[in-house]
C-alpha cells in the first residue's frame, strides 16, 4: 500500500505531472506515491519525470485504460 | 532536489503570443520544467503580455490558420479565411476551444498560470511593450517584474535552455 495515492484520472498533460510533483512532496523520503492516470502520454512522461528528478519508478501497469505508477520518493 | 543547488538547470522562455491556443506551450513547458526542478524565467513581450493581465480574456482566431482543425460531431472542421472575417466567428471558435479544453481534461490557462506563480516561476513583463501599448502594471497580476532586453539577455546567457514562443 502506497503512502499516498494521487487520482489523476481524466486529467491531461501537464496536470498529472504537476499534481504528482506536489503530492510527492507530501510523502516522506523513501515513501511511495501511487499515481492513477488515463492520459496515455503520462506513461512516457512519468518515466522522464522520475529520471530527471531522481525519484524511482518502482512499478508501472495498466488496467482497463487506467495507468498506474508506483514511485519512491528518492529525489 | 534543493532549490539552491548550484547545478540546478535553468530555462528562459520569451512569450510573444497572447491567444488562447498559443498561451498553452509556454505555460505547459514552464510549469512542467519547474515541477522537474528547473529554474524558469518567462519574459512576456508584445502580445504575450495579454497573458499577465488580471482579467484574462483570451480569444482564438481561425484567420490565417489553415492548420487549425476542430473536431465537430465526429468530423473535423476547417475554417476558410473568408469565414474567419465574419463578426462573431472568433467568439464562436473561442467557445468551441474552451468547451474542448474542459471536455478533454486540459488545464485552463488561469489554472496553469496559477501553477506557474505557485512554482516561483519568474515572470518579467517587457517595459517597452507596456509603454508602447499604454498598458499598466496595475492591470497585471502581482509578483511580476519589469525589464527589458538586457534583463532577458542576462537570464538567457545563464540558462541551459532558451525558448522563443
Amino acid at each position: 500500500m502506497a503512502d499516498k495515492v494521487l487520482d489523476a484520472k481524466g486529467l491531461n498533460c501537464p496536470l498529472p505531472i504537476l499534481k504528482a510533483k506536489k503530492a510527492i512532496l507530501e510523502v516522506p523520503k523513501d515513501g511511495t506515491l501511487e499515481v492513477l492516470s488515463t492520459d496515455p502520454g503520462s506513461v512516457a512522461d512519468f518515466q522522464a519525470f522520475c529520471r530527471t528528478t531522481g525519484n524511482t519508478m518502482l512499478e508501472t501497469g495498466e488496467d482497463n485504460g487506467v495507468y498506474r505508477f508506483l514511485i519512491r520518493h528518492t529525489g | 532536489m534543493s532549490q539552491t543547488d548550484s547545478n540546478q538547470k535553468s530555462m528562459s522562455i520569451i512569450v510573444t503570443k497572447g491567444t488562447l491556443d498559443w498561451a498553452y506551450p509556454p505555460f505547459i513547458l514552464a510549469t512542467t520544467a519547474a515541477a522537474m526542478g528547473v529554474n524558469v524565467s518567462m519574459f512576456f513581450t508584445f502580445y504575450g503580455l495579454a497573458l499577465l493581465k488580471k482579467d484574462l480574456d483570451l480569444q482564438i482566431s481561425p484567420l490565417g490558420k489553415p492548420d487549425m482543425v476542430m473536431p465537430l460531431a465526429g468530423m473535423h472542421m476547417k475554417m476558410p479565411n473568408i469565414v474567419g472575417v465574419i463578426p462573431g466567428v472568433n467568439a464562436m471558435a473561442t467557445t468551441m476551444m474552451k468547451n474542448l479544453i474542459a471536455k478533454k481534461g486540459v488545464a485552463s490557462i488561469p489554472t496553469l498560470r496559477e501553477a506557474a506563480v505557485e512554482s516561483d516561476i519568474e515572470m518579467i513583463a517587457c517595459q517597452m511593450t507596456l509603454d508602447l501599448f499604454e498598458m499598466k502594471k496595475e492591470d497585471m497580476i502581482d509578483g511580476i517584474k519589469l525589464g527589458g532586453a538586457a534583463t532577458y539577455m542576462e537570464k538567457a546567457l545563464a540558462s541551459d535552455i532558451n525558448l522563443y514562443i
